[in-house]
């Protein structure tokens, strides 16, 4: 289980507990199963006498060798669900949180942007016909939209440590696969849609952000950074972006 | 050896080719197969070598391209998914035994069965056509998600590459389901007398399901397929959202704005029945193979029966396991959750009655009965995980990494393949009247069960460190999976070790067609029909029936009746084998 890269999010150490324990319970369930091919195996190499007439299994074999061990596989699948619904229900089913930081997250080829709605709290309109990377317009911001000209744009994802975040995920070409493997999340980025995703990062630090849908010949390319920092150096980050912003809306 | 190989009367070639024989339509189906995953093979030693030695160019082509090596992944996704896991599960071997198997002297439907080869053949053309026109293969893989596969600007092969890909599903989705109507007809109108539905062997209720679930899986496939082409053609806009930007470049905008999670479900509707379409054939062999090899009835033959149909009827509800991550709705992903987990039990109840069957008599262990294990281990490690990705939770770590490879790569494609084995080396003294050789084909097992979980069981540890499918290079800008390359390259030296073990069955197959020991009519002493001298046989009993007396003559009691000697040791069969 050390195999998992280190875990950054409150949800994910439930996610962890939960893997781990399922892995261990059917890696020994695969042992006992091989176990049980090679026994076959070996016992035939042993056993090379003439074989006896083996009576054929009546009721009560076929329930012990059958059913009993079915029944009690079944009942660990069905725990594994109920354990496992619990943590997909806490993390899919919730209500978003009013003090969420709202994050834009849209993916492109061969890119991952981030926008912050400003101070206004609200993300500005985008329009497709107005998409334009080179001219510094990735996302087709609208200028004649009021709550755009307060939209930070960002490469870097910077999140504070400790706050619920909500993501509003979206593509404008292809479909793309929005992950963070420290913070145990994945989810696509579908063109046409508008996806949700909520999670809290607990640990500052540095985690990278991937792309787990093929979306093209840059697909092993479409990496990006998120930083999670105490909530203070959130706010001067933020602070630094928009002052930046309103420097070149002066200019 | 007092077995005599049977006389063949030499025919033409053409007459071989041109057939509506079901037996030569099995072999043109083998040897189309035997292609594809020869060049399947090469596809994934070649991926395999790049992803460790991202630098070294290749013999005559040079370093490949990150779009050659996404071509390379869709290429060897189709083509072991159509044209080896489901041509020889459900083409090769149903031609090659199932009328035979029921008893019956043709298929029901001789010319469309014909009809479905060469559409099959034409299918696979237009596939290898691919590689050739400019820009070359497909390169959103074998799922071909739209809009990705749906705009020709969105990367190279795109383009015609792609038209060519959606053309060959189209075609193989009319073989297939020329072919299955053809097999139901067969088994549900043409048994011979006797043969009831509850004296089918098992293979034969494997394919009476699977042939169910192609006729409705690939319905839906030929559906999206043909849809996507209109879409990319015809102006429609079936998966083609509004407002996409291609490379900076607006496309048009369809008069009736459409989803790609249309296509998610379509295809995965299709996707995930075509995992028991390949397994099904598989796992109703390997109940076929124990009960012989250890001359016990397959216990529960009506559980096992109501198992594989439970598996068939439930593998249609289970497709958005594939789709947790795609912002469906929760409840949904629930709903997936507890459907898969269903699939898990009659499943496992196979799986629990093969461990069972191999206690109950002594095993003769040929090589179609290793084969047999080979399958069964495979399955089990590669089932075992399925448990862990039906949760949406965990799936949402796990889903399009390395873990998910390693999952389907031994549940189906190992496992499958196995079971493939286990077939031609059971079925292969029909075709040629001699055996293979038992000590190559030993050698080809062992080195093939090691190599396999050398190459699959460590992809395990990839997914759980977070490493993701469709990558061409380990390392990119912000995250590298470079502390990953010791345990890529033991992958990759194993997949090599892997293809290569395969020679000594290349060898085999071609060498004991001439050399091989004469197998005479009956060589395992099996008990189902297509093991019967005689063409029309009485059937009189069950598949699985063996007399008391291990080893010996009287434990053979075949489904059908003996002409001259009804209780004494049958002139037909063969002596019992030596056990080595």
């Amino acid at each position: 289980m050390n195999w998992l890269p280190p875990n950054g999010a409150l949800h994910g150490l439930a996610i962890d507990h939960l893997l781990r324990w399922n892995l261990t319970v059917l890696f020994w369930l695969f042992v006992a199963a091989q176990a049980l091919l090679v026994a076959a195996l070996v016992r035939r190499w042993v056993s090379r006498g003439e074989g006896h007439a083996v009576q054929h299994r009546s009721g009560a074999a076929f329930f012990f060798a059958d059913l009993l061990p079915l029944a009690a596989i079944t009942a660990l699948y069905i725990w594994m669900m109920f354990a496992s619904h619990k943590l997909w229900a806490a993390s899919r089913e919730s209500v978003e949180s009013p003090q969420a930081v709202q994050v834009e997250v849209t993916g492109e080829q061969f890119e991952w942007y981030f926008r912050y709605p400003g101070a206004d709290g609200v993300f500005g309109a985008t329009r497709a016909d107005l998409i334009n990377a080179p001219q510094g317009n990735p996302l087709g911001l609208d200028p004649a939209d009021a709550h755009a000209a307060d939209d930070i744009v960002s490469a870097i994802l910077v999140l504070p440590a400790g706050r619920p975040v909500d993501v509003t995920l979206r593509s404008i070409d292809v479909i793309h696969g929005f992950a963070i493997p420290g913070m145990r999340l994945k989810q696509d980025a579908i063109p046409g849609m508008t996806g949700h995703l909520q999670f809290t990062p607990a640990v500052p630090g540095e985690y990278p952000i991937l792309c787990t849908q093929v979306c093209g010949l840059g697909h092993a390319r479409m990496q990006a950074r998120l930083r999670v920092v105490a909530p203070a150096d959130y706010e001067r980050w933020i602070a630094a972006r928009e002052s930046a912003l309103r420097a070149e809306a002066a200019r | 050896m007092s077995a005599v190989i049977p006389v063949r009367v030499r025919r033409p070639l053409l007459s071989r080719v041109f057939t509506s024989s079901h037996r030569d339509l099995a072999i043109l189906w083998l040897l189309l197969a035997l292609a594809a995953v020869i060049l399947g093979t090469l596809l994934s030693l070649a991926m395999r070598i790049h992803r460790v030695w991202p630098m070294l160019p290749f013999p005559f082509y040079g370093v490949p391209t990150p779009e050659q090596y996404l071509a390379g992944v869709t290429m060897h996704g189709t083509l072991m998914i159509f044209f080896v896991l489901t041509v020889v599960p459900q083409a090769a071997f149903p031609n090659l035994v199932l009328p035979a198997q029921i008893g019956a002297s043709r298929m029901a439907f001789p010319r469309l069965n014909a009809a479905a080869f060469w559409i099959g053949f034409a299918s696979f053309l237009a596939l290898i056509a691919a590689f050739f026109v400019p820009q070359g293969a497909p390169i959103g893989g074998w799922t071909a998600y739209p809009p990705f596969s749906e705009i020709a600007a969105a990367g190279p092969g795109q383009g015609a590459g792609m038209d060519l890909w959606l053309v060959s599903i189209l075609l193989f989705c009319a073989a297939s389901l020329a072919a299955a109507f053809n097999f139901l007809v067969t088994i549900l109108a043409r048994r011979a007398q006797g043969m009831t539905l509850g004296r089918m062997p098992l293979t034969v209720w494997s394919w009476l399901v699977s042939s169910a679930l192609t006729v409705i899986a690939f319905s839906a496939l030929l559906a999206a397929a043909f849809m996507l082409l209109a879409d990319r053609h015809f102006g429609t806009g079936f998966f083609l959202p509004a407002g996409e930007v291609v490379n900076g470049i607006r496309q048009r905008d369809p008069a009736a704005p459409g989803s790609p999670m249309l296509w998610l479900h379509l295809f995965w509707f299709f996707g995930h029945p075509e995992v028991y379409i390949s397994i099904l054939p598989g796992m109703g062999l390997a109940s076929s193979l124990i009960a012989n090899f250890t001359r016990r009835p397959v216990p529960g033959y009506r559980f096992m029966v109501t198992a594989t149909t439970l598996i068939g009827f439930l593998g249609l509800g289970v497709w958005g396991h594939h789709i947790f991550v795609s912002g469906m709705n929760p409840y949904a992903g629930t709903a997936f959750g507890l459907t898969t987990i269903a699939i898990a039990v009659p499943s496992s109840a196979e799986v629990l009655t093969w461990l069972a069957m191999l206690f109950r008599g002594r095993i003769r262990l040929t090589t179609p009965m290793l084969f047999t294990l080979g399958f069964i281990s495979f399955f089990i490690a590669g089932g075992l995980t399925g448990p862990v990705l039906a949760q949406p939770a965990l799936d949402a770590y796990l889903h399009n990494t390395f873990f998910v490879v390693a999952h389907f790569h031994l549940v189906m494609a190992m496992a499958g393949v196995f079971s493939v084995f286990a077939g031609i080396y059971y079925w292969y003294p029909l075709l040629t009247g001699r055996r293979m050789n038992e000590v190559l084909g030993n050698l080809h097992f062992w080195i093939s069960l090691i190599a396999a979980y050398g190459t699959f069981f460590p992809m395990h540890f990839a997914g759980l460190a977070g490493e993701p499918r469709h990558y061409a290079q380990l390392s990119g800008p912000v995250e590298s999976f470079a502390s990953l390359i010791p345990v890529e390259k033991g992958i990759t030296f194993s997949a090599l070790l892997l293809a290569a073990a395969q020679l000594i069955f290349l060898f085999n197959v071609f060498r004991s067609a001439r050399h091989g020991i004469a197998a005479g009519e009956n060589p395992w002493r099996a008990t189902t029909l297509e093991w019967s001298p005689n063409a029309h046989p009485i059937i009189e009993s069950g598949p699985y029936v063996y007399g008391p007396g291990v080893a010996s003559q009287d434990d053979f009691r075949p489904q059908w009746a003996f002409a001259e000697n009804r209780n004494g040791s049958p002139g037909e069969c063969s002596p019992p084998l030596k056990q080595e």
